[in-house]
């Protein structure tokens, strides 16, 4: 069976709009959310929420790139940027025709969307707008398969490329797309990840009826709270990530650092309801148990759990039940921590964002904590790492994701076993 | 609940083959299978005047429209007010698939069932009025619905939940290849443990604002008369017509569907290619050098050579510079042969996602019934067109079948099936 070797990592996210500046920000523990500025969320239930001070240049896209792209879309290129480089591969001595792009993304182009439509509309006055006003790049935005198009047009990769739009389990998604396309031989490199951009007014405005999001307007540096007993929703985030992928013995071959190997990928349905969640996990826990036998993975085995950890009250109870029903008294014993208590919930985005910190993790050794966790909930009664990051090996890391949909995924990272024997 | 569903490893497995047993399909020239095949046959088009608003000041003023379709005749209405036309859409064409395939869902191994479908642009008209009552009113009058209607996994979520379908569940979006991605995706799930796929896709691009966006790509015909606007390969291409509907496509392992006595096997989805052009943000690519690649990727992996496909379909884009570089794939990959070659969607427009799905339908009928759906309006080919075009419904043995779908941005797929022996 050939494996999929994690090789390079890439990473735009608020706090941190680098892969290191990222780590940085969530083993400290600091939380990157505010009121926000995109826009004026005056009227709105929710009104922050935790944006990243990108800078396209600096990230490396040139004029015509940042003129054409969609910010979700130079999040992505970003990332891929800095993952390419990290993974010291030479693009152009590698067989493009079998690098492929699987990305993720749950609401694309929408600030795009959004921004042309209330020019054409003239602020939503016209149902018939006035297509004269519509910008060059529009059709862009409405199709999120730009993303992977335009990751793929970046680096010259002729393999596959796909945009996978799951929700909010894309990011998990499009890493899992590219790891199955290693496993059947149909790619040997693949730049996967995820990137979503939802801080607008059209985004914000979905959540605010089915009161998904945080109301905690006046105290928005703790207002995103998973797993503690006052959370009162998500706070809605922006962010990408890049994992390349790479088929475990060429990379070998080529000497490349070697952060972890896909262990196992799974996903399933929960089929029940759009928006709401069973309390029991079952369907997230098949996901799990399917992705741990993949990698002959034992509950023993894992080291390390970034959870979903959305702070929603329905969430974190299904999340906590699905790793009791899968991993017994184990899972009261394993590091589990919610990253979006510190750089909150990127849609589509923060799958592969939560991947790379856990692809950090097994790499560094460290475990990152959540944020703003300071008062139990008899529901959620398991070890989420309470504000500060810890100290530990890291060989196996187990991350989980949840969807508007009822999609639930789970993936594994691992050091690869003959790395693990080696001690290194 | 008759089955108790059993944990399952997805790993490949090679022994697990994908075959075909349900169709449904919601298209311009026909709703419920058989009667859109029958128009199909009989070069009956439905593209038309615009009439799902009034387009009198747009550029583009045709479109392949659904006519007639009621959503209320497949739903109830509590799921209709949450969703948007192209979800409606796909629940019908899943219903006439299932049916098709004389499948209850009830009772069987949830897990083993999954959805996986494809969409370029989701939930327009939802989408836009949405997003009118936003900035025409404000935020407290944006509705409930509209974070589960417009994003393009709603369809899948949607089928999902309809029809108690647990196991891996997909959406993908390559534009105008995402159809035939999906089935492939379905192929991959089925390998590692997936029975049953609900598969396919559709698409519902007729509004306002998703007709402005089409329009920026300079891709779209502006001719006045349904007979001139949607030619490809003709001299007189001139960009192509949007349109609505698609395909659902119920993609099952052999096994399975031969130990429950399935009705009816259409076919095997024997290979699969994809590739990316990687040569412009905006601008097609004047070579078919990355779709031929496709070609011979998905015919290399079904075991296929060349001389055994007895007919093409064609992605057939109608943008001069494209037709050029498909013509020039088809006639590389397959040399000096004069395969048949034809693009039924010149009678419904293009559907984005729901033309990979629908051209893979037509395939498979083509098959089962011996004949040639033909390509209309196409009189005089253009120059690096000539191709062995079918121009007029033809009676031919049809074994096996190459489908070709191109995606804005340069995606190109290619999927080979193949008659049940």
């Amino acid at each position: 069976m050939r494996r999929s070797a994690v090789t390079g990592v890439g990473v735009v996210a608020p706090g941190g709009v680098n892969r290191e500046q990222f780590w940085e920000t969530i083993t400290s523990g600091r939380t990157a959310t505010r009121k926000i500025t995109f826009f004026d969320p005056e009227g709105f239930r929710s009104q922050i929420a935790a944006e990243a001070d990108f800078d396209p240049k600096a990230a490396g896209l040139d004029d015509q790139e940042v003129n054409r792209m969609d910010r979700y879309v130079q999040f992505a290129v970003g990332a891929a940027i800095e993952a390419v480089k990290d993974a010291g591969l030479d693009v152009e001595s590698v067989d493009r025709e079998r690098m492929a792009v699987t990305l993720g993304s749950a609401v694309g182009g929408t600030m795009v969307l959004e921004r042309d439509y209330v020019v054409v509309s003239n602020h939503g006055e016209k149902w018939l707008v006035d297509h004269e006003y519509a910008s060059p790049f529009l059709f862009h935005a409405l199709v999120p398969s730009t993303l992977a198009a335009e990751v793929a047009l970046r680096f010259g990769a002729h393999g596959p490329a796909v945009v996978v739009s799951t929700g909010c389990t894309s990011g998990i998604d499009g890493i899992g797309y590219g790891h199955q396309l290693i496993q059947d031989g149909e790619a040997d490199i693949v730049i996967s990840g995820a990137s979503e951009t939802g801080i607008s007014p059209i985004s914000m405005a979905c959540f605010d009826p089915i009161k998904a999001t945080s109301r905690r307007n006046d105290d928005a540096a703790h207002a995103s709270r998973p797993f503690d007993r006052d959370r009162d929703g998500f706070v809605m985030g922006e962010g990408a990530a890049i994992l390349v992928l790479e088929e475990l013995e060429s990379a070998r071959e080529r000497g490349a650092h070697i952060y972890c190997e896909v262990a196992g990928y799974a996903n399933r349905g929960n089929a029940y309801h759009m928006t709401g969640l069973r309390p029991d996990g079952a369907e997230m826990g098949e996901a799990i148990l399917d992705a741990m036998s993949q990698g002959g993975i034992e509950p023993e085995d894992i080291d390390y759990i970034n959870a979903h950890g959305s702070g929603t009250k329905q969430n974190d109870r299904h999340e906590t039940a699905a790793y009791k029903r899968t991993l017994g008294e184990q899972a009261y014993k394993i590091p589990i921590s919610s990253i979006k208590s510190m750089i909150g919930h990127s849609l589509g985005g923060i799958g592969a964002v939560e991947m790379a910190a856990c692809a950090l993790a097994i790499d560094r050794g460290v475990v990152p904590p959540t944020a703003n966790w300071e008062n139990p909930d008899p529901e959620c009664d398991l070890d989420y790492t309470p504000n500060e990051a810890r100290r530990r090996q890291v060989d196996v890391a187990l991350s989980t994701g949840s969807g508007f949909g009822g999609f639930q995924s789970a993936m594994i990272l691992a050091r690869p076993a003959e790395l693990q024997e080696m001690g290194t | 609940m008759s089955v108790t569903p059993e944990s399952f490893t997805s790993l490949p497995s090679d022994d697990r083959r994908a075959v075909i047993t349900g169709l449904g399909v919601v298209a311009p020239n026909g709703t419920g299978t058989e009667a859109w095949w029958e128009a199909t046959r009989a070069g009956k088009s439905g593209i038309g005047r615009i009439t799902h608003f009034d387009a009198s000041q747009y550029p583009t003023q045709l479109a392949g429209e659904v006519d007639g379709f009621e959503a209320t005749d497949y739903i109830e209405q509590r799921l209709i007010v949450q969703t948007d036309r192209w979800t409606h859409m796909a629940l019908a064409a899943t219903q006439m698939a299932l049916e098709d395939a004389k499948y209850d869902p009830d009772g069987k191994d949830p897990y083993r069932m999954s959805v996986i479908t494809a969409s370029a642009s989701g939930g327009n008209e939802f989408g836009q009025k949405e997003i009118q009552n936003l900035w025409g009113k404000g935020p407290i009058f944006v509705g409930a619905y509209q974070s589960i209607a417009w994003f393009y996994a709603a369809t899948t979520g949607q089928i999902s939940i309809r029809y108690g379908m647990k196991g891996p569940c997909g959406v993908v979006v390559q534009e105008g290849a995402g159809g035939l991605e999906a089935l492939w995706h379905s192929r991959r799930n089925i390998r590692r443990g997936v029975d049953f796929v609900v598969s396919g896709a559709t698409e519902a691009p007729i509004g306002p604002y998703a007709l402005t966006c089409q329009l920026t790509t300079d891709r779209l015909s502006t001719a006045r008369e349904a007979k001139s606007a949607y030619r490809p390969f003709d001299a007189a291409a001139n960009g192509y017509v949007p349109g609505e509907g698609g395909a659902i496509i119920i993609v099952e392992e052999a096994g399975h569907a031969s130990g429950r006595g399935a009705p009816q096997v259409y076919g095997e989805i024997l290979g699969y290619g994809t590739t990316s052009d990687a040569y412009h943000a905006k601008k097609p690519t004047p070579t078919g050098g990355q779709l031929a690649r496709a070609m011979r990727l998905a015919l290399d992996r079904a075991g296929v050579s060349a001389d055994e496909v007895d007919a093409v379909f064609a992605d057939a884009a109608g943008v001069p510079d494209l037709d050029r570089a498909e013509a020039e794939a088809i006639r590389d990959v397959f040399g000096g042969r004069d395969v048949p070659v034809t693009a039924p969607k010149t009678m419904t427009g293009r559907l984005y996602a729901g033309s990979g799905a629908l051209d893979t339908a037509a395939a498979l009928l083509a098959m089962r019934d011996g004949v040639l759906p033909p390509t209309v309006n196409l009189s005089r080919p253009a120059k690096g067109c000539n191709l062995n075009f079918v121009t007029e419904a033809q009676d031919a043995s049809v074994n096996t079948v190459l489908v070709n779908a191109r995606g804005f941005g340069g995606f190109n797929s290619a999927i080979v099936l193949r008659r049940p022996a």
